[in-house]
C-alpha cells in the first residue's frame, strides 16, 4: 500500500509555527492517558497487533552490517509472522512497511526483497548525526537513490533549530527533498537533541514545509527517542500543516517502541488524534527491530493459548 | 474475510468490557443491605433498590434510614467516640492505614462496584476515584499520627454528621471519613440514595481492619434520612450536595451551635488566554465537562475564551469532542458513561431546553436511549442564559468570548458560585494575576479537575465554607482550645431618646456614626441614651451605606501586608499617644488591650502566610489565606474597646474591609476611635462603625449579599437569627464565645484564620518531558 501522493511543501512560512505554545505538563498528562483511555482485547488486539506490523520499517542501522545480515532482515520483512499464526487468523500477505538499512547495504536489500513489494528505505545525510558538509549529505541522498532505494530518511542540522534559523533548515531539507526525487523522504528531527516540545513543533513544520512525507522523531541514536509526548506533539502539527496547506503528512516514531504495549498505544495516539488514514502504512510507520519480536509473541499466544519462547521464532 | 482481517480494514476497537462478576456475587450474597451501626450490618429495614444507571438493573436492595436508624447511629457513634479519641495518634493512624492498604487491595472490585452503581466509566473510578480514596486514608493516617504535635491544645468535636453526594461516591466518602477519624471524631455517614453500594462496600472494609465498633456507621437511605441526621444530636454536620439543600441545612441549624461545612454547587470559569496552549485547554475541557459525565460540582463549565482564538479553540474543542465515545460504562474505551440517573438526566436537558428557548444554540449534546447523553455545548450565549446561570450537571459546557483580561476576570466572577476556576494561558505573570482576581477556593493553572489529599478544596461564595483536605481540612474537625467564657450583659432597649447631653461644660460635642472614612449622622435622624451621652440609632439604610463604602475599599487588600501592617503600628502609635483620654471613657485596661491588638495584629498583617503543599511531582500546588472582601462584626456589649479591637483588628490586618456594630449599649469609646483611625492613614470604608441595636443591625449585615462573612458575639437567640439570615447568600458565621476581651485569649491565630478563606492554587510545571531534563526539586 504505498502512496500516490506526496507532500510538496510549501514556501517556509513562519507565521504558521511562530507564535506556537505549548504547555509540556498537559502534554504529558494527555500522553498519559492516551493509552488508558482506549482497550483493545482478541481478535481487535490481534489485528492492531498486526496492523503495527505492517507499518514497521525493520531497521537495521550497526556500525557491523554486513550484506548477509541485511538478507535475513529482509526475509523476516517479508514473513513478519510465522505462516501458521496468520493462516489461523485468517492473514494473507502481511509484510512489514519496508526495511531500513544504511546506503551501503541498500542494494543487498534490494536483491534480498526481490519483488516482494517491500520497499527498502535508506537513512542517508551524515546518518545519525548529519554534521558533514552538505554537498556531501545531498550526495549520500544521490547514492541511495541510486542503489535503489523507495525512501530516504534523512536527518536535520539540530543547530538550525537550537538557533532559531528556520530558512537554513528549510533550505537544507528542500535540498534534500530535491536530491531524493522520486523516492519519498522522511525527516528525522531527533527530538532527544532539540528538547524543547515547542522546537520539536516548529522543526516539524519547517520539514513539512520543505517537503518532507513523513516527519520521525528519531535516528535511535540519541539519548531519548520516541516518546509518547513528543509524538503527540508531532501529530498534532500534521494536522494543523494539513488544515493550512491542504497537504498530508505521515508520521513514524523511531527508537523507543519495543513492546506489543508500546506499538498498540502509539496506534491509539494515531487514530485519536490523527485518523483511521495514520493507521496505514503511506502515513504511519514505526522504526523498529526488537518490536516485531514482542509482537510476534503476543500473537503466538493469541491464537496458541501459550505463552511463546523467543528462542521458538524466526529471528530478524 | 477472517474477523481480524476485518479490523485490520476498520481499525476499531471493538467491545472491552471488565468483568462484573465477582462484584455480582457480591451483590448477590449480600443484598438486601442493612445499615452499619456499633460495627455490626442491621437487619434491613424498608428497602429500595439501588440500580444500575446503564441498563436500569436493579443491583441490590438496600435500607431506607429512619429516624431512628439514625438515632441509633448516632447513640453508637457517641459510645466509641471517647475510646476513638483516646487512642494515641499512633493506634488511629494505624487503622487509617489500614484502611488505605484494604482500598488498594480491592481496586479493582470498588472500581467495578462504584461504575456499576454510578454509571462512571471503569477507567474513571479505576484510575482516578479508587487510587485518591486510598490516597487520601494514607494522607491522613499521617494527620492522625501528628495531630498532637501539629495541633497542639486541640480536641475533637465528637460526632459528625456527613451527607455526601452520588457523583463520586466513595471519594466523597474518603474526604469524609478520614479526616474526621484522624482527628478522634466518630462519624454517621449517609450515601446517596442513588449510590449506596460503595459505602456498604467500605463498611466490611472496617470491619475488616478491626476499626473499634461505632466509629465508623452508614446508615442508607432518601433526603429524609438526612434530614434526620441533620436533626440528631452531632457536633457536626458535613454536607456535600446541592447548593439549595445546603441553605436548608444552614437554616436547620442556625442557633445550635453544631459547626457546620458545606462544599455546595459550582459553575466554574475556565478562561483560555489568547497565548493559552490551545490543544491543552481542550484537553482540559475533556477533564471537566466531560469527566464523569459532567457531573463535577467544580466542572469548569463556563468557558470563556479569548475572541483573538476563539474560532480555531471552537474547531479544536469540535474535532476533540467527536473522538469521545460515549458507551457503557464498564467498557474500558468510554469515555462518557451513564447519567446517575433518569431523574438528572431530565433535569439536563430542561436546562438545556430553557437555554435554547432563551437564544442559545446547543452543539452536541443529543440525548441516547437510556440515561446517556452526548457531550455539548451550549454557544451564542447571553449571561443572564439559564443555561449560563444555572450548574447543569452534565456533559454541557458554556462557550463565550471576552476582549481583554478585565473582561475575563468580571465574566468569570459574575456568579453566585465560586467553587473554582481554571486559567489557560502560557504567561506565568498573566495566569497567577487571573489566579488571584477569580473569586473561587481552587484554581487550576493550565490544568483543570487535578485534586489530592494534600490540596485543600472547598468553595467561595455561594459553593459553600470549609475546606476538605490537608491541614486545612483538618482543623474544619477539631475544636480550638476552649477560652474562659464570660456572660454577656444583656442589653438595654435601643430606643430613640429625646435630645440632651451628658456631657457638662466644654463645647458641645455630637457622637456620629463612620461612614466611608466620614462621620454621617443616622439616617434616621435619631439617637439613643447610652453612658457619656448619646448614640446615633443606626438603622437599615446606615448599614446599606456602610457596606456600600466597605466595598469600595477594595484597594486595602492589594496594599499587601507590610503597607497594612505600618497603618496597623500607626493606629497603636496614635492611640497611645491618647490612652489616657480613651482610659477615661472606658479602663485602663480596654485602652490597653486596645494598643496591644493594634500592635499584635500589625505584627501579623505581613506573615499569616498560607502555605506549598506536596499534592504531586512537578506541581506548584500553593495555599493563599484570601481576606473575605466585606466581614459584618457584631461586638460583645462589654467590654466596648477591647472587645472591638479584639475583632476588628484581625480582619482589617488581612485584607477585608469591616462594618461593625459596637457595643450597644456603650459605644462612645468607640465612635472616638474615628479620629485615631483618620490619623493613622486608614484608608476611608475600611472600617464602617454603626451604632445601635446589634442583633437587628446585626441580622441586616447577615442577609445582606455584599457581606462575605459574619462575626456575631452574643447569645443563642441572636445568633439564630443572624444565622437564619445569613443562609441567603451562605455566608459563613462565626461566632466566638463571649471573653475578657483584654486578655491573652483575646487575640491569636484563630482570628486571622476566621478572617481569611483559603485558596488553593494549582501549577503544573516542566520545560521539557519528564526524563530530558533532570529533576527540578
Amino acid at each position: 500500500m504505498t502512496a500516490t501522493t506526496r507532500n510538496p511543501g510549501t514556501a517556509l512560512r513562519p507565521d504558521w509555527f511562530e507564535a506556537i505554545r505549548i504547555n509540556t505538563p498537559a502534554v504529558e498528562r494527555r500522553a498519559a492517558t492516551l493509552p488508558a483511555r482506549r482497550s483493545l482485547k482478541k481478535d481487535w488486539q490481534a489485528a492492531w497487533l498486526l496492523n503495527a506490523v505492517r507499518c514497521i520499517d525493520l531497521t537495521t542501522l550497526a556500525g557491523d552490517d554486513t550484506e548477509d545480515r541485511v538478507a535475513r532482515l529482509c526475509s523476516k520483512a517479508m514473513q513478519p509472522i510465522a505462516p501458521e499464526l496468520l493462516e489461523a487468523m485468517g492473514v494473507e500477505g502481511l509484510t512489514t512497511g519496508a526495511v531500513c538499512v544504511y546506503p551501503t547495504m541498500v542494494a543487498a536489500a534490494k536483491r534480498a526483497l526481490g519483488n516482494s513489494g517491500v520497499p527498502v528505505a535508506s537513512v542517508a545525510t551524515g546518518f545519525p548525526a548529519g554534521l558533514m558538509p552538505l554537498d556531501l549529505r545531498l550526495a549520500e541522498i544521490r547514492y541511495a537513490v541510486d542503489q535503489g532505494a523507495d525512501e530516504i530518511d534523512i536527518v536535520i542540522t539540530r543547530a538550525h533549530v537550537l538557533q532559531g534559523d528556520w530558512a537554513a533548515l528549510y533550505d537544507e531539507v528542500s535540498a534534500m527533498r530535491e536530491a531524493c526525487g522520486a523516492s519519498k523522504m522522511k525527516a528525522i528531527l531527533a527530538t532527544g537533541d532539540l528538547k524543547s516540545l515547542e522546537n520539536v513543533a516548529k522543526a516539524s513544520h519547517v520539514a513539512m514545509q520543505a517537503g518532507s512525507d513523513w516527519i520521525k522523531t528519531s535516528t535511535g541514536k540519541e539519548g531519548v527517542n520516541a516518546t509518547l509526548p513528543v509524538s503527540l506533539v508531532m501529530c498534532r502539527t500534521i494536522r494543523d500543516y494539513q488544515a493550512l496547506s491542504g497537504n498530508t503528512v505521515g508520521f513514524k516514531p523511531a527508537g523507543g517502541l519495543r513492546t506489543a504495549k508500546d506499538a498498540i498505544a502509539w496506534q491509539v495516539l494515531m487514530k485519536e488524534e490523527l485518523g483511521r488514514d495514520w493507521l496505514r502504512p503511506d502515513l504511519f510507520r514505526i522504526g523498529a527491530s526488537s518490536l516485531l519480536g514482542d509482537i510476534e509473541r503476543q500473537i503466538s499466544h493469541h491464537v496458541t493459548g501459550r505463552y511463546a519462547a523467543a528462542h521458538r521464532q524466526a529471528i530478524a | 474475510m477472517s474477523n481480524v482481517s476485518k479490523i485490520m480494514e476498520s481499525m476499531d476497537y471493538g467491545p472491552s468490557v471488565e468483568d462484573s462478576a465477582a462484584v455480582r456475587d457480591w451483590l448477590k450474597a449480600k443484598s438486601p443491605f442493612g445499615h452499619f451501626i456499633g460495627g455490626k450490618f442491621q437487619k434491613p429495614g424498608k428497602t429500595f433498590a439501588s440500580s444500575n444507571p446503564s441498563t436500569g438493573e436493579a443491583l441490590a436492595e438496600v435500607s431506607q434510614g429512619t429516624p431512628a436508624d439514625v438515632e441509633a447511629a448516632v447513640k453508637a457513634a457517641r459510645k466509641a467516640q471517647k475510646g476513638w479519641a483516646a487512642l494515641s495518634g499512633s493506634e488511629r493512624a494505624r487503622y487509617l492505614y489500614a484502611i488505605a492498604r484494604h482500598v488498594q487491595k480491592r481496586e479493582r472490585f470498588l472500581s467495578v462496584l462504584e461504575t456499576l452503581d454510578n454509571g462512571k466509566p471503569i477507567r474513571e473510578s479505576r484510575d482516578i476515584d479508587i487510587p485518591l480514596v486510598a490516597r487520601h486514608f494514607y494522607h491522613h493516617a499521617g494527620w492522625a499520627e501528628l495531630r498532637d504535635a501539629e495541633f497542639p491544645g486541640h480536641a475533637p468535636l465528637g460526632v459528625c454528621g456527613q451527607i455526601i453526594p452520588w457523583n463520586f461516591p466513595l471519594l466523597m466518602l474518603a474526604w469524609k471519613i478520614a479526616p474526621a477519624l484522624a482527628a478522634g471524631n466518630t462519624v454517621v455517614l449517609k450515601p446517596a440514595e442513588y449510590t449506596s453500594l460503595t459505602a456498604l462496600a467500605f463498611a466490611e472494609i472496617c470491619q475488616e481492619v478491626g476499626l473499634p465498633a461505632g466509629v465508623v456507621n452508614i446508615v442508607t437511605g432518601d433526603g429524609a434520612t438526612g434530614a434526620a441526621i441533620v436533626e440528631a444530636e452531632v457536633d457536626k454536620i458535613a454536607f456535600t450536595g446541592s447548593t439549595e439543600v445546603g441553605r436548608a441545612i444552614a437554616a436547620k441549624l442556625s442557633g445550635t451551635g453544631r459547626k457546620l461545612t458545606l462544599e455546595l454547587g459550582g459553575k466554574s470559569p475556565f478562561i483560555v488566554m489568547e497565548d493559552a496552549d490551545l490543544d491543552a485547554a481542550v484537553e482540559g475541557v475533556v477533564d471537566s465537562i466531560w469527566f464523569n459525565q459532567g457531573q463535577v460540582c467544580c466542572a469548569g463549565s463556563r468557558i470563556l475564551v479569548a475572541e483573538a482564538v476563539a474560532g480555531r479553540f471552537e474547531a479544536l474543542l469540535n474535532a476533540r469532542m467527536a473522538k469521545l465515545i460515549v458507551g457503557p460504562p464498564l467498557d474500558k474505551s468510554t469515555d462518557i458513561g451513564a447519567i446517575v440517573d433518569p431523574v438528572q438526566k431530565d433535569r439536563i436537558q430542561a436546562i438545556c431546553r430553557a437555554a435554547t428557548d432563551a437564544g442559545a444554540e446547543l452543539v452536541g449534546g443529543q440525548p441516547g436511549e437510556g440515561c446517556y447523553i452526548a457531550p455539548g455545548y451550549l454557544k451564542n450565549i447571553a449571561p443572564a442564559n439559564p443555561g449560563m446561570v444555572e450548574e447543569i450537571f452534565g456533559p454541557i459546557a458554556t462557550l463565550s468570548t471576552f476582549r481583554t483580561a478585565d473582561e475575563a476576570v468580571e465574566l468569570a466572577n459574575n456568579t453566585r458560585y465560586g467553587l473554582a476556576g481554571s486559567v489557560w494561558s502560557e504567561s506565568a505573570t498573566v495566569a497567577t494575576d487571573l489566579a488571584a482576581r477569580i473569586k473561587a477556593g481552587v484554581i487550576w493553572i493550565n490544568c483543570a479537575n487535578m485534586f489530592d489529599a494534600a490540596a485543600p478544596f472547598g468553595g467561595y461564595r455561594e459553593s459553600g465554607f470549609g475546606r476538605e483536605g490537608g491541614f486545612t481540612g483538618m482543623l474544619d474537625y477539631l475544636a480550638e482550645p476552649p477560652v474562659k467564657p464570660r456572660k454577656e450583659p444583656e442589653a438595654g432597649a435601643a430606643q430613640t431618646a429625646p435630645g440632651g447631653d451628658g456631657q457638662g461644660g466644654g463645647i458641645d460635642r455630637t457622637a456620629k456614626l463612620y461612614i466611608g472614612g466620614a462621620q454621617k449622622r443616622p439616617d434616621g435622624g435619631a439617637n439613643y441614651a447610652v453612658p457619656g451621652g448619646m448614640a446615633p440609632l443606626g438603622s437599615r439604610k446606615d448599614i446599606r451605606n456602610a457596606v456600600e463604602a466597605a466595598a469600595k475599599a477594595g484597594k486595602w487588600a492589594g496594599m499587601g501586608g507590610h503597607a497594612r501592617a505600618q497603618v496597623l503600628y500607626y493606629i497603636a502609635e496614635n492611640l497611645s499617644a491618647r490612652a489616657d483620654e480613651f482610659a477615661k471613657r472606658s479602663s485602663k485596661a480596654e485602652v490597653q488591650a486596645a494598643i496591644a491588638r493594634a500592635f499584635h495584629y500589625a505584627a501579623w498583617a505581613d506573615k499569616f502566610d498560607g502555605r506549598n503543599v506536596q499534592a504531586k511531582p512537578a506541581h506548584l500546588v500553593n495555599l493563599l489565606p484570601e481576606p473575605y472582601g466585606v466581614i459584618g462584626i457584631a461586638c460583645p456589649n462589654d467590654q466596648p474597646l477591647s472587645g472591638f479591637m479584639s475583632l476588628v483588628m484581625p480582619a482589617i490586618a488581612m485584607g477585608n474591609a469591616v462594618v461593625v456594630v459596637p457595643a450597644q449599649d456603650d459605644p462612645l469609646p468607640v465612635l472616638d476611635l474615628y479620629q485615631i483611625f483618620d490619623t493613622s492613614d486608614l484608608p476611608g470604608g475600611v472600617v464602617n462603625i454603626v451604632t445601635g441595636p446589634k442583633d437587628e443591625l446585626a441580622k441586616v449585615l447577615a442577609a445582606h449579599d455584599e457581606v462575605a462573612g459574619l462575626w456575631y458575639v452574643g447569645d443563642r437567640s441572636g445568633l439564630a437569627g443572624v444565622e437564619q439570615a445569613a443562609g441567603g447568600n451562605l455566608k459563613p458565621v462565626w461566632s466566638p464565645a463571649h471573653r475578657d476581651w483584654t486578655g491573652g485569649q483575646a487575640q491569636g491565630r484563630e482570628f486571622l484564620r476566621q478572617a481569611t478563606q483559603t485558596k488553593t492554587i494549582w501549577l503544573p510545571y516542566g520545560a521539557l518531558p519528564a526524563g530530558t531534563g533532570s529533576a527540578a526539586y
